[in-house]
This record gives C-alpha cells, structure tokens and sequence, in this order.
C-alpha cells in the first residue's frame, strides 16, 4: 500500500436521509484506512430503481452525469460508492455506455459527455481489496470477539457477475473477511444474496415482510447475534421495520443490524456516536456491552479441552 | 389452467420488439426453471418467470404486458444469474415494463406510483427527497396511513430531513428529463 489511495466519492442520497450512520461510519472508516475520498462536485441522484423501470437511456443519463463529473477529477483511480443500488446504476450504464451507439444516445441527453475512463467499485470492494483484512487487522485497538454476525450483502453488490466483477455472486465473502479481520464471527448464512423486498417498503410491504422475515428467522436459527449488511435499502427493511415484520409473522426479533463500517469503526476504536449506533433503531448497546464478558466466556471455553487433551 | 390459441394471439412483432430492445434472443430459453426456482417474488407473480418467457416465445402481448409479475419483479438478478442459456431474463422484465408503461398497461398502480413520485422528486430537486417521496406517494394513491408508524422512529432520529437536498443547478438534472422526453419519447 505504497501509493496514495485517492478515489472519486458518490455518497448517494440515501447518506443524506435514513442511512446517514452508514455515510457518518464510511467517511470515518476510510479516513483512518488512508484512503481519500474526493466528493464528486454536485452530485445528482442516480436515478435508483426506478429509472431503470421507465427507460434505460434516462437512467443511463442520471448515472451518467455522475460518471462525467467524477473523470473530471484530478488524480483518482476508481469512482466509490457505499449504496449497491448507486453501484448498480452507475456500473451498469458504464458497462452499456462501451456500445457506440447507445452512449451516443445517453450522452445525447448530457450536457457534457462520458468518457467512461474510471472504473466503478464499492466501499467494500476497496477497503477488501485496496487495504485488505490482513492490513486492517493489525490496526485494530478494538477486537469485536464473540459477536456473531449474519453477513448479508443483499441482492445485487455482486449479482449479476459479468457486469458487478466483485467477489462471488453466490457465496460473496468479502464481508465475512473483514468482520473476522476485527474479531467478530461470521457465521453459516445461506441468504447472503437473497432479496430483502427492496424498494416494495411503501407500496407493497406484504413483501418485505415474507423476504425480510425470512433473512431475519434464518439468522436468528443460525446462531447470530446481529446481522452486518453494506446496503441502505436492505439496513431498513431489517431495521425500521422490523416491528412491522415480527407483527406480520408473529416473531419477536430483536436483532440490531449494522452497517459493516460501523463495526469497522468501533473496532478502529471510534465511538459508538462516532460511526452513529444512536440512528439504528433496534439499539445494539446491550450486545456491544456484553461482548468483555462473552469474550471471557469463549476463551475459558477454549481452555478447558486444549487443557484436557494436553492431559490425556 | 389457462389454454392459449397461439395460432390466433401470436404477436411476432411483439417478439422482434422485446428481443430489440433487450438485445436478448428469447428463443433460447428450454423451460429448465431455474430463474423461477431462484426468483423471491414467485409467492405475489400471477405468472411466474420461466412462463412468462414462455409466454414471451408464443408472442403473448397482452397477456404479459397486463400481468402484474412485470410490475412486482425487484430487478434482483437471480434469474439473469443462474439461466444456463446466458439469457438477461431480469432485462427482458424490465423491456416489458418499460412498453406496458409506454402503451399505458398499469397493474400495479402502487408500485408504479413510488416509481413516478422517486422520478418526480428527482426532476424537481436532482436527488431523491424521501419526506417529499413519501408525501407525493400518499397524493397519488390517498394511501395516508402507509408506513405512519414509522415515523415516531424515525423523526427523532434526524434522518428525514423535513427539506429536500437539492443539487446546486437542479435545472440541469431537469434538462436530461426534459431532453428524454423530447428525443426518447417522439
Ligand atoms: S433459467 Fe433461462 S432457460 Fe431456464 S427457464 Fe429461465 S429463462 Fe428459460
Ligand atoms: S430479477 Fe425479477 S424475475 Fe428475476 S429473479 Fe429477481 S424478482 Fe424474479
């Protein structure tokens, strides 16, 4: 990690609404890694779900501006962004936009054109692979040991492969990486990929109720203590709602799910208003403050058979 | 089960139309059903996908064009994913929900209206506005008491801003709308 990591940074809305604790923890994150994030000058929404649902052209544009904007920077090497919604967008309209002839037509709608000449990754993608576990673990003054977590990633960070280029599209396990690189365990979750009901909160919540109440059964029955996503849509679904999901199913979860640099973070030893625990709306305090007393629990556990088959 | 007069309703045009604009070939799909083995909507699809790429093959126009899968598939890539013919199937979805809108076919009127609220926030502020999402949502569909209970949660945790954060020229994000409803929409 020798030369400076210097990145065009597209927060997303979202960072300026209900995922604000995951923008507050990223920004924070990537600043103790070394790795600068230059904001991309008057950023405009990406157009989301629902512009690829009217038109690709139009949705192509309204990620496009963004592109255009982020090559006009001086000295960066990737275009970031934390939302997988925003990654989507913008990753496919660059991959559509190598097409002579539907590039003509987005930039047909652009005040000034796309080059398409950065390439476009996620926070995740480049705190694994730009500073990697092994390099964040030594850093960490925090370790998050006896915190079991259902890493979910959500439906579309690596799916579909071709276009995302990140990972695996079925068993993704940067995430897991990580959170093992500042001590928590990752455990067995079989969903990681599924989808949460995505944007069908307002307009259809039957189905985020069924999707997300399964994603938050099968982590509950596979042990985990909380779930980790990097995905704002997927934070609330499981979070915010998950009132509306224990009335619907008839459950009683209480699982805090965090943003994965929130964990990064007050492994980094940042506070817990530091990486914004206070916005998530299942409070985590009571997990987080149990973790010295399981950590002991663990380690006596580990003890006593090594010390037994050390006897026999 | 549902008998269908191919020789009577089979649009070709159609056909030629989807695979233009998806840039797929539809008569490569075999029926496996893998994309509806792994597609999360098949419990609120009338049609589920594999059928509706059957469906597609014999030219089915209206039939898909007013079902409401096109409407309620959330674009989650599991079938484009895992179809071992490398068929785009979530694209196809997506082509036909763009002609369903084009051609005025509307089956799920509340999921199209998040969509147009999201796009008319956008337009109007260059980013989304989620408080004003929201409210122009409830103005379309007079659903008033959606997610209300929400908002003793989220309100005092500062996340809904009551104002929108708009770009600093929002008339230049307006101007792509404005230009692709001149040049893409005749
Ligand atoms: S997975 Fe592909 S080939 Fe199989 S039914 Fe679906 S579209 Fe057809
Ligand atoms: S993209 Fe749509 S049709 Fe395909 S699996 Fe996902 S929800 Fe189902």
């Amino acid at each position: 990690m020798s030369q400076k990591l210097r990145y065009a940074y597209y927060p997303g809305c979202s960072g300026q609404g209900t995922s604000k604790e995951y923008e507050q923890s990223t920004r924070a994150v990537c600043e103790a890694l070394g790795m600068e994030l230059v904001d991309i000058p008057d950023w405009s929404c990406c157009g989301s779900s629902p512009a690829h649902t009217v038109d690709h052209r139009l949705s192509s544009a309204l990620s496009g501006r963004n592109l255009a904007l982020a090559e006009r920077l001086e000295g960066v090497s990737a275009i970031l962004t934390p939302c997988p919604s925003c990654l989507t967008n913008l990753k496919v309209s660059a991959h559509k936009m190598k097409d002579p002839e539907f590039a003509a037509e987005v930039n047909a709608l652009l005040d000034f054109p796309v080059r398409n000449t950065l390439p476009v990754k996620s926070i995740l993608q480049a705190i694994y692979e730009d500073v990697g576990p092994d390099a964040l673990s030594p850093k960490v003054v925090r370790r998050l040991t006896g915190l079991k977590l259902a890493p979910y990633y959500g439906c579309i960070m690596n799916r579909p492969p071709d276009i995302m280029e990140f990972d695996d599209h079925e068993n993704p396990i940067a995430m897991d990486r990580l959170m093992e690189a500042v001590g928590a365990e990752a455990v067995p979750f079989p969903l990681k990929v599924e989808c949460c009901g995505a944007s069908f909160g307002v307009a259809r919540r039957d189905i985020v109720q069924k999707l997300s109440g399964k994603l938050l059964d099968t982590a509950a029955s596979n042990g985990a203590d909380a779930v980790v996503t990097a995905c704002p849509l997927c934070q609330m679904n499981l979070d915010l709602r998950q009132d509306q999901i224990n009335v619907a199913n008839n459950t009683s979860h209480n699982m805090p799910v965090f943003y994965y640099t929130q964990l990064i973070g007050l492994a980094l030893g940042m506070t817990p208003s530091q990486v914004g625990l206070e916005k998530l709306e299942v409070s985590p305090m009571a997990l987080l403050d149990s973790l010295p007393a399981r950590a002991e629990a663990q380690a006596q556990a580990a003890k006593k058979p090594a010390s037994k088959g050390a006897q026999s | 089960m549902n008998v269908i007069a191919l020789s009577h309703s089979q649009d070709r045009d159609f056909i030629a139309q989807v695979e233009k604009e998806s840039g797929q070939n539809v008569s490569l799909c075999y029926q496996c059903g893998n994309c509806t083995a792994g597609c999360p909507y098949t419990f609120v699809y009338d049609i589920p996908v594999h059928q509706m790429m059957r469906l597609l093959q014999a030219g089915q126009k209206d039939t898909l064009l007013s079902c409401r899968s096109i409407w309620l598939c959330a674009t989650c890539q599991s079938c484009t994913t895992r179809c071992p013919n490398n068929i785009d199937v979530a694209h196809i979805v997506d082509v036909m929900r763009h002609m369903a809108r084009r051609e005025g076919y509307s089956t799920e009127y509340g999921v199209k209206a998040f969509a147009d609220s999201f796009l008319e926030s956008v337009e109007k502020n260059g980013r989304a506005f989620e408080m004003g999402l929201l409210l122009r949502f409830i103005g379309k569909t007079g659903r008033f008491w959606t997610d209300v209970d929400l908002a003793p949660k989220i309100l005092p945790k500062g996340k809904l801003s009551p104002l929108p954060h708009k770009v600093k020229n929002p008339e230049a994000i307006a101007k792509i709308f404005e230009r692709f409803r001149q040049e893409c929409q005749k």
